[in-house]
């Protein structure tokens, strides 16, 4: 007890030693300078997202046109340069324009009518739990399915054309939005329900006011994935189909370049899918994103 | 509104009654008694607390007083009204940080509850959301998002937002559970502050003995499984001056012994 042997391991022996208590003012600190200082310029340029991409864009577009040099077949892969001439050119005397309008129009078309479609089955929905129920069945059912392999039945119901096209785009929304949205609604706080409730809130204005904004992230990501099925689907089946319509959109474009064996007009009509993405997933996603989940911290 | 105030005040008329309630609820497996027979009544302007063990009902009580959920049997009203859906006259705040819309900054959570009901105009509206939000001491954060806020100041701004609308009375559901000790005696103490200045009308669900006789007037304590009454204590005179006091002491004890020596009683009858 008194801890005289030497390797004794009783607790009282792990004690610590007493030691004085003390009370003093902070040491000063005016040798660390500015506590919040800028980082160097290099590093900031470093952190930005565009330019590190801009510069991976620039070494790919580099390999391209050297590789394309060295092989000397424009057949089989034209340079990037002139992938580009090509590119401006059909840009400059409205062909691209043209095509990427037909193929735009579908698309809008196509894609509003599945977020109306969606947006009318979840709400059936969450309304009701045999409306999940049926929700939940067609989506297992339906989202597998590829939106190409439905193209031919929609050619014998609807002929060559836009309408086929709309019905092939609306199949691949539809599944994907209502999906995310319904999973939206369902992960919603509780408390964020509730104090909804609280306010009275009751029918069309709860959901628009609170399931809604609340399920916002989710919802986000439906359309962008809807928008992303949207888009291969149309180009995918506008190179099948899109030969005997009057006016093609850009996947007849591609198709029609091929047949003429015109690569780097093939290679054009690939650039602008590409840019369409592009622009729709950095510029007009990526506004909606900043303006609201990333404002509100619900996604980071 | 003084003179409206002041005759309510004089004849004292019960703001809310709970009678005989028997509260169940199911969950995927089980029917649960939450709470059998329970009844008491609140008085305007009475900081009134619910004390129980987990188990004991009382969030289940909060919302049946709330109105999402129905009795099974008794009655719960309001100004002598039956309570059968949520409603704006009895503000809810909440434990979870989540009940902030993250979409809405600091001054358009206080708006809301005001703007949606229309039970102000929107001049009106703003005016008192921001000098709530003033009161509250976060009129720097009027344009902050809530994820931007520390979880005192979000549970400030829950408060701020119920304060604002001036409902009948406030149903507070374990609102400073989820703070940091400090924090939290931080915001017994502002909540003490605001009713000092605004006389409203809470009730209040906690399991801390120490909570309930500092923030309470009056403290129902029930006992678990199902919830029934053991009983309701006085703690009007009992405030952060009186911590150390001998008769703080006292209550804490009691309310101990009450709560606890139950089970003790229980297991030598048993015996």
């Amino acid at each position: 007890m008194s801890g005289a042997s030497l390797d004794t391991r009783t607790p009282q022996s792990r004690a610590p030693q007493p030691r004085p208590e003390f009370e003093r003012e902070p040491i000063d600190a005016s040798g660390v300078g500015d506590v919040e200082r800028p980082l160097g310029f290099v590093e900031r340029l470093t952190n930005n997202d565009a330019v590190r991409r801009l510069a991976i864009l620039l070494v790919l577009g580099l390999i391209w046109e050297l590789y394309a040099r060295w092989i000397d077949n424009p057949l089989i892969l034209p340079t990037l340069g002139a992938t580009l001439t090509t590119f401006f050119g059909d840009l400059m005397n409205g062909v691209l324009i043209d095509r990427v309008a037909t193929s735009l129009r579908s698309l809008l078309l196509g894609y509003f009518s599945g977020i109306f479609l969606a947006a009318l089955f979840t709400t059936v929905a969450v309304s009701t739990r045999i409306g999940s129920d049926v929700l939940a069945t067609l989506t297992a059912m339906f989202n597998p399915v590829p939106a190409i392999a439905l193209l031919p039945l929609a050619l014998i119901w609807f002929g060559l054309g836009t309408p086929s096209l709309v019905f092939v785009i609306v199949h691949s929304v539809l599944w994907a939005v209502a999906l995310n949205t319904l999973t939206g609604f369902r992960s919603v706080p509780e408390t964020l329900r509730m104090s909804g409730r609280n306010y009275g809130l009751q029918g069309i204005r709860y959901v628009a006011l609170i399931l809604i904004p609340a399920a916002f992230p989710s919802i986000l990501t439906g359309l962008k994935i809807g928008w992303a099925f949207a888009w291969r689907t149309l180009i995918a089946a506008e190179l099948v189909f899109g030969v005997s319509s009057r006016s093609g959109g850009l996947g007849w474009y591609i198709f029609e370049a091929r047949s003429e064996l015109e690569t780097d007009r093939v290679f054009a009509g690939l650039l602008a899918v590409i840019l369409i993405g592009l622009i729709v997933e950095a510029v007009i996603f990526r506004f909606i994103e900043r303006r609201t989940v990333l404002r509100w911290g619900m996604q980071r | 509104m003084t003179e409206q105030t002041q005759t309510t005040a004089c004849d004292k008329p019960d703001l809310l009654k709970v009678d005989d309630v028997t509260l169940q609820y199911k969950t995927p497996q089980h029917l649960v008694t939450a709470t059998y027979k329970v009844g008491f009544t609140v008085q305007e302007s009475e900081r009134y607390v619910i004390l129980g063990p987990s188990g004991c009902g009382k969030s289940t009580l909060l919302k049946a007083v709330g109105g999402f959920m129905a009795p099974v049997s008794g009655t719960i009203s309001i100004h002598g009204k039956s309570i059968s859906a949520p409603g704006p006259d009895r503000m809810m705040v909440f434990q979870e940080f989540e009940q902030l819309m993250p979409w809405k900054t600091v001054l358009q959570n206080v708006e809301f509850p005001m703007r949606a009901t229309k039970k102000f105009g929107r001049a009106e509206s703003r005016q008192r959301a921001l000098s709530m939000i003033d009161r509250v001491k976060l009129g720097k954060f009027r344009d902050a998002y809530p994820h931007m806020l520390s979880g005192g100041m979000k549970m400030r701004v829950a408060l701020a937002r119920a304060m604002a609308f001036e409902p009948s009375m406030l149903l507070m559901d374990e609102p400073f559970a989820a703070l940091d000790a400090l924090t939290r005696r931080e915001m017994q103490e502002e909540l003490l502050g605001l009713w000092e200045q605004f006389r409203f009308t809470v009730l209040f669900v906690t399991h801390s003995i120490e909570e309930a006789i500092l923030v309470g007037s009056r403290i129902l304590v029930l006992s678990p499984h199902p919830g029934r009454v053991r009983a309701e204590l006085d703690a009007s005179r009992l405030g952060f001056g009186e911590v150390d006091s001998a008769e703080f002491g006292a209550l804490t004890k009691r309310i101990h012994g009450l709560l606890f020596g139950q089970k003790l009683e229980a297991v030598a009858k048993g015996i």
